[in-house]
């Protein structure tokens, strides 16, 4: 028998004995109570006492994952106001086995790409979930009000409570205002750039005064575009316009200068006229700062979009929304709202980086 | 061992005959730099033949590839005239008069080497069909037939620098002006694309301008060899050179080559001597 000597395997093992001996401070009438420690304690010995292979860290894993779920559930069994010390000894015992069981299977290396795939796959989304978890526990465990952190169960249940409200809100804040403004935005910098590019003086005159107005604070402008466009989404699309526009600028006019002088000169040698050097050799070199702007206007976007809705909107929208139930005190509808703008978020930048790697294939940092 | 300052008067004149591609008289060139002028070339006197194969040889900075960009127009001369087919620089640049070869492949990342070398036919409008047909006869050319569909930088540089090469020949121009095109390749490359570009040369009747460092390369390959010094950047001396036409490898072993070899060798180092007095 081999003995792991992973010092994470050793920890958790140490403090899954004490899950058996100490009380947990649960109901010891209900299954649970028993069934927990016991688990816990089986998947702590396969992690110390088998060789770290594909079975034996699928075994850890699925069982580790239904003490957690027991350890959930336990919460809303228990005697005490508060959890015992047996009950924080299974937490952290769980926690270094799910540590263990994912820094090893990152370590893996597996022979077919598809299984290596899933693993890529794998790995945020455990660790995602361990953040739950751990978030779930810790804030029910030591009964932090709710109106400071809800636990995401709370959240989860909001979610789904209010779909309606919050898919109008996310057409009103998202789909309309932060989509047109992005679109505007982008369109019209990366239009302007090429002008710049084109009349020199423009270059020396415009730029430095392109860089002030990307410092001006949103909270400063926002207020200014529900006075001149009124309180509908076309005062947050706005907004973004004003956010969205000078990172494409100025980065669509570093990317227009990135060609090569050789290559440029190969393409006078071809006579090549203004619009076909521009087309066939300047704007391919340029896409990387163009996606570069597109991806940090895409988060700019959504900032922006919610945040100008504090400073009046329609009773509809993710900033209306927040602004709106902070106030009520209804912190997990403010949570559902902010999940659904992360969601979002990261959706879009994670569309606009596949359409990178499309686009710049032939850049040294994608290369195959 | 004399010295040739000037070609003689009947050929300096310009456009003396039509067959005078080239024609370039008392042209001198003055970087402007922030440590001051720099005298890239100083007074020069070059008259070309259609059909000539002339190479450029000389130590590094001596202004072989400042003149090379003033024939084709990507430098501007600072005194002096310069006539290409009749006509300035850039008139015949943009009647595509030549084909440029870098001294580096300068390929697109983003285009496959078949899409490379249809660049400047896309540039000049040429129609689908026949820029097919000329990116496969033009690979075929530089023993690159089945890399049509890979892209630059999965080649290595000798394969890079010949797809360049197909490039320029692509458009059929009647001047290809190539900047040490085979400086990065080994030896044994070189030696079969100096074949090539002999046979090439041998069949189409272009004229050819080459830089380049390399004595034997100069000599197996020239009609005419313009040795030139640097500090400021002038010719030095201009030496015939023609070994008949069916020329192979083989001729680097006769006196013939050796004497002409020992000529130009002479004459860079005479040349080079200028700098101490
Ligand atoms: N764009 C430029 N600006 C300023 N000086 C330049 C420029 N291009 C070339 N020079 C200078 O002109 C001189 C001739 O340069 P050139 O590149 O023609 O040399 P070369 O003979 O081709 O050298 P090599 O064999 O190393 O390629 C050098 O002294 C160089 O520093
Ligand atoms: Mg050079």
């Amino acid at each position: 028998m081999t003995i792991s000597r992973s010092p994470l395997a050793i920890a958790a093992f140490l403090l899954a004995v004490p899950g058996l001996l100490i009380s947990s401070g649960g109901d010891v009438q209900a299954t649970l109570a028993y069934s927990t420690p016991v688990i816990l304690f089986v998947a702590a010995a396969v992690a110390l006492f088998t060789s770290v292979s594909i079975p034996s860290l699928i075994v850890v894993l699925i069982l580790v994952h239904v003490v957690a779920f027991c350890l959930i559930d336990l919460l809303g069994s228990m005697l005490t106001a508060r959890p015992d010390i047996g009950y924080w000894c299974m937490v952290a015992s769980s926690w270094l086995l799910a540590w263990f069981s994912v820094q090893n299977l990152a370590g893996l290396k597996l022979a077919s790409a598809q299984a290596q795939r899933l693993v890529n796959f794998a790995l945020p989304v455990l660790f995602g979930a361990w953040l739950l978890i751990l978030w779930e526990i810790l804030v029910r465990g030591f009964g932090v009000p709710s109106i400071l952190l809800p636990p995401p169960s709370m959240i989860a249940g909001r979610i789904a409570n209010s779909v309606p409200t919050l898919w109008v809100d996310f057409q009103q804040t998202y789909l309309k205002a932060a989509i047109a403004g992005y679109a505007i935005g982008c369109g019209s910098g990366f239009l302007a750039a090429i002008i710049v590019d084109r009349v020199p003086f423009l270059r020396r005159g415009l730029l430095p005064i392109g860089n002030l107005v990307a410092a001006l604070p949103v909270v400063g402008i926002a207020p200014i575009m529900v006075m001149w466009f009124g309180s509908y989404w076309e005062s947050k699309a706005a907004v973004v316009v004003i956010m969205t526009f000078f990172p494409m600028l100025v980065n669509t006019v570093a990317g227009l200068a990135a060609s090569g002088a050789m290559e440029r000169d190969l393409m006078q040698t071809y006579g090549s006229s203004y619009g076909q050097t521009l087309l066939k050799l300047r704007l391919p070199a340029a896409m990387p700062f163009i996606f570069n702007a597109l991806k940090i206007n895409s988060t700019l976007a959504l900032i922006g979009a919610i945040v100008a809705e504090f400073f009046g909107s329609p009773i509809v929208g993710m900033g209306f929304r927040i602004s709106a139930e902070v106030g009520r005190m209804n912190v997990d509808m403010v949570w559902a709202e902010i999940f659904v703008a992360a969601l979002a978020g990261s959706l879009s930048y994670g569309l606009i980086t596949l359409i990178e790697r499309a686009v710049t294939f032939w850049h040294p940092s994608y290369r195959t | 061992m004399t010295v040739v300052a000037l070609r003689p008067k009947a050929q300096s004149m310009p456009n003396a005959t039509p067959t005078n591609v080239i024609d370039v008289k008392d042209l001198s060139l003055v970087f402007q730099t922030n440590d001051g002028p720099v005298n890239a070339l100083s007074n020069i006197n070059l008259a070309v033949n259609s059909g000539e194969f002339v190479s450029f040889i000389g130590p590094s900075g001596c202004g072989k590839t400042t003149l090379l960009r003033v024939i084709a127009d990507l430098e501007q001369p600072t005194s002096g005239t310069i006539s290409v087919n009749g006509l300035t620089p850039s008139e015949a640049r943009q009647k595509r008069a030549y084909g440029y070869v870098f001294q580096a492949a300068a390929l697109y990342p983003w285009r496959t080497i078949g899409g490379n070398i249809s660049l400047p036919l896309e540039v000049m409008g040429m129609p689908k069909a026949e820029r097919a047909s000329r990116i496969t006869k033009n690979l075929e050319l530089v023993n690159l037939s089945g890399f049509e569909k890979k892209f630059p930088w999965q080649l290595s540089g000798g394969m890079q620098q010949r797809a360049s090469i197909a490039r320029a020949l692509s458009f059929d121009p009647e001047m290809l002006l190539m900047d040490e095109p085979f400086g990065a390749l080994d030896e044994i490359v070189r030696d079969h694309l100096n074949e090539q570009l002999l046979k090439l040369w041998a069949k189409t009747q272009k004229t050819v301008i080459f830089v380049t460092h390399s004595i034997p390369e100069a000599v197996f390959l020239s009609t005419k060899i313009v040795v030139m010094s640097p500090r400021p950047g002038r010719i030095h001396e201009i030496i015939d050179c023609n070994l008949g036409a069916e020329r192979t490898l083989d001729i680097r072993e006769t006196p013939e080559f050796l004497e002409i070899a020992h000529r130009v060798r002479e004459g860079l180092r005479h040349g080079h001597s200028y700098d101490g007095e």
